[in-house]
Order: structure tokens, then C-alpha cells, then sequence
């Protein structure tokens, strides 16, 4: 059996078997969604292991037939890019089942069952290779977290559930449009085939409807990115998602809108993303310095954390439209930091809730003080978050700044604002929530880090320090793919790639 | 195509699921002065017998596909669909009306002879290839429904829902029977096959007379199939109809008056397609405009669902415009699932609304989820799969009607009706919200466990949309192979 094909059935073989488990035995509930998530590690582990990391193209295809009129293809695969995605996914998700352990209550076979099926869905959309196949698993996706947000949430969960829901929904029936829309030119769903008709010129676009198919798919992109100005659904689904909602979606879902970019906009409408990328490039940096600064007044801690999410995804965002290989590296290494650091600050801050049960900043103050421990693991995750060298984050912000320097060096000037801004809200909340008096309530309720816990923790601490000492891990195999983007990218702009060609040399020098 | 007058004995194999079920309808009719009246389930057992049988009539009479009656009925892959399909949707019409009718206390054996006839009337309707035939199974039909709508008959919605049904009814039927005149005046025949050759032919009638036949046939059909602007009987008849009754309405009817919508509009009136087409593309638009707009608004959840009726006959109505053989397979492949997941979203409607059909409103469903998962589940299944979410029949339904549409160049119109699939996507959640994040109320606290003919009648709709969903090829392929009419 295909490893890939195992890493993707695993968890919707685990959400089948979740729904038969007993009601009336929730710890069982529990322990099987933890046993399943540790196996589709150890088997995404594999995956790693048997990767050739000297190739770009993708690996582990299975292909099989689905649907006969329209073709449409069970068609997955990974390659340098999308296999650390899926690992990011694999990894976070039993990491979500512990922290989950005793902050779900009720209802906990239904929670755990949605949790697998959530990580069914992400896996399969950095998994697929067929467009139909990608949208399916796309919006798989959301149900679960729907249910996720709209159950186990906080007080405004409702309106965060269906706010959540529409937003992306919105955005992705245009993608569906559009990929109708391709299908009818090409006349295959198929990924690499439509790749191929485009690179040798058997499907052309003109220039206005190339425009339209862009922005279709780049708008449902966006969404999930969520790009400023599209981004007011992530505060309320980010604030009102239990811990494991709010990681798995600051994690790995906005990710999936970072990842569309690169791998299907990009390479599908490359000279309207070219022509779109100043417009974009302003828009995220907008999005870095929004961000930050509303992340700055803040009084709701994962507020601070979602809204720091904006402003790092504007990173992202920006790296890409860079258009340079170090843009593109340091976009893709963005997000894996994101997803490593932001989904260990709201892991902390859910830990930090289920003991105080509260968010507001102004209810803590002298955590450190009464956990000591804990202060430890957020401190170190506080300084990976901003960009502390030797931690993840600088690698990914330094290559993204890069990048962009070599497009524009402006735009880097004003997004190197945005690590500043960040360095400003983050020590800033740290040292009203753990310095200061130790207040009587939080003395009371905050013990410091028990054994499941420091589970939770101490895995995400080594991936930050291993991520930021040592990124040649990581960036080997995200090179080779992000070059091939880069390649795809200047079929049909002649002119443009004119323009480019001295930047790239300087990146092939840099490199 | 040849057209033997003489009487012909396959025909009436080709005739025999409309056979079946007009002798049993009155069989069953007539067994009702000589039964107990505790007996009275016998009828239901009866009517399942029945539409079972009608169902393997309908197949077998596909192993002789041809004309029958001198071309008056024509058992093609097309009509052996649409039979199937309008008897499944008995099937599960009357699978929940078990419970429903004795907690009204209203089981009689009329509610199932009417039934059987309305569905005679629809498998009529699926083969007809004479517009004579094809307004008699019209007729049979709508007759056989206005006494349904009404057949709780002290209850004052529907008496009120039957009144207004069987009023605008007449009047759409009136000009559905102008426009057969004026075809019949302008090319001398009745046979959708003649009536074909002569548009098509060298001495066409007026254009601009066979353009209004078809406005005024449009006007009669629209309203069979509450398409905009015709569907304003709707929502007060799905919400007053006894709710089996409105499940049935809103699936069975609506499949047929598509079947010979598009068998009218795609053999006898193709040659002026760019006539009608317009007409048709507003038409699917403001259906599904109003329908998902006024459909946000609702509280009561048979109005809700009659609202979204009209938007989904809106989707079916863009399959139309596309006026392309994929077109017409698109809306098979939809109507197939708009049954599955519609009439199973009416079964948990009647399942929940209690004595008298008291608890009708969205609230009503706080809680289902706790107090009954299973229930729960399959009704998220529906809602998901009305929503359009992938892995369900109501998915790929669309995507092949959008599909359909893109391929005929109909951009605005795709646009338009995705970001209406969007919009439609909010009042659904409304319920899913009420049956999983709210505490149970008093409907959901009083709500009596799942009987087995009722977990029958939302299990098999929810592996019908589950099925239809992973694996449309099948179903497809069908719909695809039989989209291409005798013209």
C-alpha cells in the first residue's frame, strides 16, 4: 500500500471508527483519537524518510480513476512544498488531541470524531493533484471545523461558526467556477496536464480572462489567508474556537490559502499574477502593519494571537509575490514557522484559560511567579514569534525580507516595520500577563505544567530551535519545488522575465 | 421515426407500471368499505407493494425501449429515469406518512389511492411524447395533489393550501392547454416528434406563433415546477400541505414537470431555442434569487424549505438554458439528488412536528443533535447536501449543471447561481446551528423515538445523497446515455 494514500485514510478511517466508539465512555473516545493521530504521525515519519529530497517534482503519486465523464481522478501526491505541510498537519493534530484532553467535556466522541475528519481534509488538500479532487477537499474541511467552532466554542461561537462558513464559502464557489471554467478549455482536471498545455502553448488565456480566473481563484485564496482587507472572519473564528480549533486553524488552514497561491495561482495565471503582485504586495504589507497594530490594543489574549496571525501571514503573502527564489523559500518556511509558533501560542494561552478561564490580559500579571515553567515555554515561544535569531521565525522572516528587497526594496523597508511592531505587542503582553504583582486569583489557579502538558510543549519547543539553528532540514526540498514554481511562473511573460532576469541572477548568487 | 398505428401487445408492457399502479390506486380504494379500521396500515404496506412493483415494471419495460401507442407514450432511458425516479419518491413519501397520518389519526385509504394515481399521473408524464398525453398525466396528476394539499381537512391551512393549489393550478393548466391548441393549429399535430420536423422544416409556421405557444407552454410549466416568476403558490401550499404531502410535492411533481419541460422544450421547440433561451436564463435567475433571498427570512421551516425548492428548481432551470444534451443529463443527475435530500429533509420535518403539526418552526430543532444523533446526522447530511458540500449528491449536482452552463458560455449566469448557492448556504446553517450548538426545547424534548419505517425513510435518502455523492458516475453515465431525446 501507497504510504500517501495510508497518511490520508488513516483519519477517515479513524473519524468512521470514532463515530461507532460508545458515548458513555469518553475517555475511550480519547484515547483512540490520540493512538490514531501518534500512527498517521509515524507514518507521515515515513513519509519523510522515503522522500528523495533531490527531486522537485512530486512523489508518492497514487492515481487512480473516480469519476469516468468528467475524468476526475484520485490524484495525490507531494512534493518539496506540500509534504511539510502535511507533516505540519500530522504532527499538530495529536497535539490537539492532548491539549484537548480535559478542556472538552462534552459531547467528546463527536469532538474527536471532527478532529479527524478535520485532519482528513487538510491532509487531502495538500495532498491533491486534480483540481476537482483539491476543491472537494477544500471544502471538506470546513464542515468539520464549522462544528468545531459552532459547538465547542466560546460565548460568540455561533456568529463566529456561520461567519466562518459563509466567508469561505463565498470565496470558494468562484473557485469553482473558475476550475469548471478550465476544465472546459482543457478539458482535464488534472493538475500536471493542464501544466503541461499551458507551458507548451496549447492553452492560452488572453489577457482579460486570464485576469478573471486569477482573481477567482486568488480571491478564495485570500480568504483563507486571510489577506487584509478579507480578514475579519479570522478574529471571531480564532477567539471563539476551543485551543484545538483555534491551532489547527491558525496552524494548517490559513495555510491551505498560502498554499493555493503558490501552487495552483501562480503557476496557472502567471503573467495576471505578475501584473497583480504590486497591488497584492501593498495589500499584504498593509496587512503586516494592520495587523500588528491592532494586534498591539488588544486586551483579549488570543485575540493578540489572532490578530498577529494577520500581520505574519502578510509575510507570507508578501514573499510569494516577490517573485524571487528567496521570497518563495521564505514564504514557504513562514509557514511552517506560523504553524509551529502560533499554534504553540494558542496551545499556551488555552492551557493558560483552562486554569484561569479567562482571556483578558488585565485578569493575569506575576504568572511567572506562580508558574515558572509555563512562563519558560511561552517566553521562548514569545521569542520565536517575533523573529529571535536562532529561533524559527527569523529564518523565514530574514529570506522573506530578502526577497522582497530584491523586487522592491520598499516594500521590505515597510514590512521590516511590521518585526518591530511585533517585538512591541508581544513583549508587551508578556510583561503585563507574567511580571508584575502576583495577584491573589492567578496565584490560586495557575499551577505550572503537568506531564501531558509539557507533551504538548516540549515538541513544539524542539521544533522552533531545530527550525531556526538548523533550516537546511527543512529548505533543501522547498528549494527544489519553490524553483520550479519560479520557472512555471515565466511561461508567457515574455517581458516581464526581462525585467526579472538581473534579480535572478542575484538570487542564484545569493543562493 | 415510425409510427405504426396499429395496436401493438408489447405496448402494454411498455404501459405497465401506469397500469399497475391505476389498478392497485383503485383496488385500494375499493378494499376501504371492506376492511377493519384498525387495519388501516395494510394500506401503506399495500401502496410500498405497489410502487415497488412499479418500479421493476418500469425497468422491465426499459428492456423494450420504443414508441408505444402509435408514439403516444415513449419508453426511452429519459422516461425510465424519471419513472424511477417519481416512484422512489413515493416510496419515501409514504415510508414517513405511516406515523404521520396516525399521529393525525387521519389514515384512510384515499391519502394512498390519491397518491398512487398522482404518481400515474407523473410515470405518464415521464413517457409522454403527445402533448395530449402529455397534459392528461398533467391532469392526473395535479388533480390527485390539489386533494392531498387539502387532505387534512380540519385543519384551516389546508384547506387554504388546497383552494389556492387547485385555483392558480386550473389557470396553469389553462394556458399549458393554449399552447398545445395554438401548436396543434400552427403545425397540424400534436406529436412532439411531428411537431419537431415541421419547426425544423422548410414550411415552418410563423415564428412568432410557435414562440408564443411556447411562452404560453413556459407560463404552465413554470408553475408546475414553482419556477420565478410563477412560484408564488409555493411556499403557502408546501407550508399548509400536511408535511409528507409537501415532500411529496416539492420532489415528485416538480421531477415530472421538469421531464416534460425538457422533453417539450428540447425535442418540439429546439429549432427556436435562441427564442426561448432569454426567457428561460431570467427565469432560473430570479427563481433563484428570490427563492434564496426570501428563503433567509423565513422562520417556519416548511416555508424555509419551500422557498428553497424554488431556488433549486432555479438551478435546474440554468441545466435548461444551457439547451445542450449535458444540459438535460445535468438536471436528471440534479433532480435525482434534489429528491434524495429534499423529501429526506421533509421526513425529519414530520417526524419532528409532533401532534396537530405544532412544531414547525427553525427553533423547533434546538437540540435535535443531543436528544437524537442519528436524526440529527442524516438531516445535516440533507442540509450539507442542499448547501452543495462535495462527497454529496447536491454537489455534484450543481457542478455538473454549472458545468453544463459554462460549456454553453453562460458565464453571468454561473457566477450569479454560485454566489446564490452561497448566499442559500446561510439558512441551512441556521438549522444545522439550532440542532447542534442550542439546548433541546420542548419540541425536541417531546420528540418520540425514530419508528422503522421512519429511520427507513431518512436512512435511505441519506445513502441515496452519500451515494450519489461518491459515486455520481453511475447514475450519470445513465442520465448522460438517455439525454439524447427522439426528436
Amino acid at each position: 500500500m501507497n504510504l500517501l494514500l495510508l497518511v490520508l485514510l488513516l483519519p477517515a478511517g479513524g473519524f468512521l471508527a470514532a463515530l461507532a466508539l460508545p458515548r458513555s465512555s469518553p475517555s475511550s473516545s480519547r484515547y483512540w483519537a490520540l493512538a490514531l493521530s501518534l500512527v498517521t504521525f509515524l507514518a507521515s515519519l515515513a513519509l519523510l524518510g522515503w522522500f528523495d529530497r533531490r527531486l522537485g517534482g512530486d512523489q508518492f503519486t497514487v492515481n487512480l480513476p473516480w469519476i469516468a465523464s468528467p475524468e476526475i481522478r484520485f490524484h495525490i501526491a507531494v512534493d518539496g512544498v506540500s509534504l511539510w505541510l502535511v507533516l505540519l498537519s500530522t504532527f499538530l493534530t495529536p497535539i490537539c488531541v492532548l491539549i484537548s484532553w480535559h478542556h472538552i467535556q462534552n459531547r467528546v466522541k463527536e469532538f474527536y470524531a471532527f478532529l479527524l475528519l478535520l485532519e482528513f481534509g487538510l491532509v487531502g488538500v495538500f495532498m491533491a493533484q486534480d483540481l476537482f479532487l483539491f476543491y472537494v477537499f477544500w471544502e471538506v474541511s470546513l464542515v468539520p471545523m464549522y462544528f468545531l467552532i459552532g459547538i465547542w466554542g466560546h460565548e460568540r461561537r455561533i456568529y463566529a461558526a456561520v461567519k466562518f462558513f459563509l466567508y469561505t464559502m463565498a470565496g470558494s464557489v468562484l473557485m469553482l467556477a473558475a476550475i469548471i471554467y478550465l476544465f472546459n478549455r482543457a478539458g482535464t482536471f488534472s493538475y500536471a496536464a493542464i501544466l503541461d498545455q499551458l507551458a507548451s502553448g496549447r492553452l492560452l488565456f488572453t489577457p482579460p480572462e486570464q485576469m478573471l480566473l486569477f482573481l477567482a481563484f486568488f480571491v478564495a485564496f485570500a480568504i483563507k489567508v486571510p489577506l487584509f482587507p478579507l480578514h475579519t472572519w479570522l478574529p471571531d473564528a480564532h477567539v471563539e474556537a476551543p485551543t484545538a480549533g483555534s491551532v489547527m486553524l491558525a496552524s494548517v488552514m490559513l495555510k491551505m490559502g498560502t498554499f493555493g497561491i503558490l501552487h495552483y495561482a501562480l503557476p496557472l495565471f502567471p503573467s495576471a499574477a505578475r501584473r497583480c503582485a504590486p497591488w497584492i504586495a501593498v495589500l499584504a504589507i498593509i496587512g503586516i502593519l494592520y495587523g500588528a497594530l491592532v494586534a498591539m490594543v488588544q486586551p483579549n489574549m488570543k485575540k493578540l494571537v489572532a490578530y498577529s496571525s494577520v500581520s505574519h501571514l502578510g509575510f507570507v503573502v508578501l514573499g510569494i509575490f516577490s517573485f524571487t527564489q528567496l521570497g518563495f523559500d521564505g514564504a514557504v518556511y513562514q509557514m511552517l514557522n506560523h504553524g509551529i509558533s502560533t499554534g504553540a501560542l494558542f496551545a499556551l494561552v488555552g492551557l493558560m484559560y483552562e486554569r484561569r478561564h479567562s482571556l483578558a490580559i488585565e485578569d493575569y500579571g506575576g504568572v511567572a511567579t506562580a508558574a515558572p515553567w509555563l512562563s519558560t515555554a511561552f517566553l521562548v515561544t514569545t521569542l520565536a514569534s517575533i523573529g529571535l535569531p536562532l529561533l524559527n521565525n527569523f529564518v523565514g522572516e530574514f529570506l522573506v525580507l530578502q526577497g522582497a528587497a530584491i523586487a522592491n526594496f520598499t516594500w521590505a523597508a515597510w514590512a521590516a516595520l511590521g518585526v518591530i511592531f511585533s517585538a512591541c505587542y508581544m513583549l508587551w503582553m508578556y510583561q503585563r500577563v507574567f511580571f508584575g504583582e502576583l495577584k491573589q486569583t492567578v496565584k490560586m489557579h495557575m499551577p505550572d505544567l503537568n506531564l501531558r502538558e509539557w507533551a504538548v510543549v516540549i515538541p513544539l519547543i524542539a521544533m522552533m530551535v531545530w527550525m531556526g539553528v538548523y533550516s537546511k532540514s527543512f529548505l533543501d526540498p522547498v528549494g527544489k519545488t519553490t524553483a520550479r514554481v519560479l520557472e512555471q511562473t515565466q511561461v508567457n511573460v515574455p517581458y516581464r522575465v526581462d525585467l526579472q532576469a538581473p534579480a535572478h541572477a542575484e538570487v542564484s548568487r545569493a543562493r | 421515426m415510425p409510427v405504426s398505428p396499429m395496436f401493438n401487445p408489447g405496448d402494454l408492457i411498455r404501459f405497465l407500471p401506469e397500469i399497475i399502479l391505476t389498478a392497485m390506486g383503485t383496488f385500494i380504494m375499493v378494499l376501504d368499505p371492506l376492511l377493519n379500521r384498525r387495519e388501516s396500515k395494510a394500506y401503506g404496506t399495500l401502496s410500498l407493494a405497489t410502487l415497488v412493483a412499479a418500479i421493476l415494471a418500469a425497468i422491465y419495460a426499459y428492456s423494450q425501449p420504443g414508441p408505444a401507442f402509435g408514439g403516444m407514450l415513449i419508453v426511452d432511458g429519459f422516461a425510465t429515469f424519471f419513472r424511477v425516479l417519481v416512484l422512489g419518491v413515493g416510496i419515501l413519501t409514504i415510508l414517513p406518512s405511516f406515523r404521520f397520518l396516525e399521529r393525525q389519526q387521519a389514515e384512510t385509504s384515499e391519502f394512498h389511492a390519491l397518491l398512487l394515481f398522482s404518481i400515474a399521473g407523473q410515470c405518464f408524464m415521464a413517457a409522454a411524447n403527445d402533448l395530449i398525453i402529455i397534459f392528461i398525466g398533467l391532469e392526473i396528476s395535479s388533480i390527485a395533489s390539489y386533494i392531498l394539499a387539502g387532505y387534512l381537512r380540519d385543519d384551516k391551512r389546508a384547506n387554504e393550501a388546497a383552494l389556492k393549489y387547485f385555483l392558480l393550478g386550473s389557470f396553469a393548466t389553462g394556458f399549458f392547454l393554449y399552447g398545445v391548441a395554438l401548436i396543434y393549429g400552427e403545425t397540424g399535430s400534436i406529436n412532439l416528434c411531428v411537431v419537431h420536423a415541421v419547426v425544423a422544416g422548410p414550411d415552418a409556421p410563423l415564428p412568432v406563433m410557435v414562440g408564443l405557444a411556447a411562452a404560453l407552454m413556459f407560463v404552465g410549466l413554470a408553475f408546475k415546477v414553482s419556477a420565478s416568476p410563477f412560484q408564488i403558490w409555493a411556499p403557502d401550499v408546501y407550508q399548509g400541505a400536511p408535511t409528507p404531502v409537501s415532500a411529496f410535492l416539492s420532489a415528485g411533481p416538480k421531477a415530472a414537470g421538469f421531464a416534460i419541460f425538457l422533453r417539450i422544450f428540447m425535442t418540439a421547440f429546439a429549432p427556436i431555442g435562441g427564442a426561448w433561451a432569454p426567457l428561460v436564463w431570467a427565469s432560473a435567475l430570479l427563481s433563484m434569487t428570490i427563492g434564496n433571498f426570501a428563503a433567509l427570512l423565513q422562520t417556519n421551516v416548511k416555508r424555509m424549505l419551500a422557498y428553497s425548492s424554488i431556488a433549486h428548481a432555479g438551478y435546474v432551470m440554468v441545466a435548461l438554458t444551457a439547451r445542450s444534451e449535458i444540459g438535460t443529463a445535468a438536471a436528471m443527475f440534479y433532480l435525482a439528488a434534489y429528491a434524495c435530500m429534499n423529501v429526506g429533509a421533509f421526513a425529519v420535518v414530520s417526524h419532528l412536528s409532533g401532534k396537530g403539526e405544532q412544531y414547525q418552526s427553525i427553533e423547533d430543532f434546538a437540540g435535535l443533535a443531543q436528544k437524537q444523533p442519528l436524526t440529527a446526522a442524516m438531516l445535516s447530511i440533507f442540509l450539507l447536501s442542499l448547501i452543495g458540500v462535495p462527497l454529496t449528491g447536491g454537489f455534484f449536482g450543481k457542478f455538473y449543471i454549472f458545468k453544463a452552463a459554462l460549456e454553453s458560455h453562460l458565464v453571468w449566469l454561473t457566477v450569479l447561481g454560485l454566489l446564490n448557492s452561497a448566499v442559500g448556504a446561510y439558512y441551512y446553517l441556521r438549522l444545522l446551528v439550532m440542532m447542534y450548538f442550542r439546548d433541546p426545547g420542548d419540541a425536541v424534548a417531546g420528540v418520540e423515538p425514530l419508528s422503522p419505517t421512519l429511520s427507513a425513510a431518512l436512512i435511505l435518502p441519506a445513502i441515496g445523497t452519500l451515494f450519489l455523492g461518491i459515486f455520481p458516475g453511475w447514475v450519470l453515465d445513465f442520465a448522460g446515455r438517455s439525454s439524447s431525446l427522439v426528436r
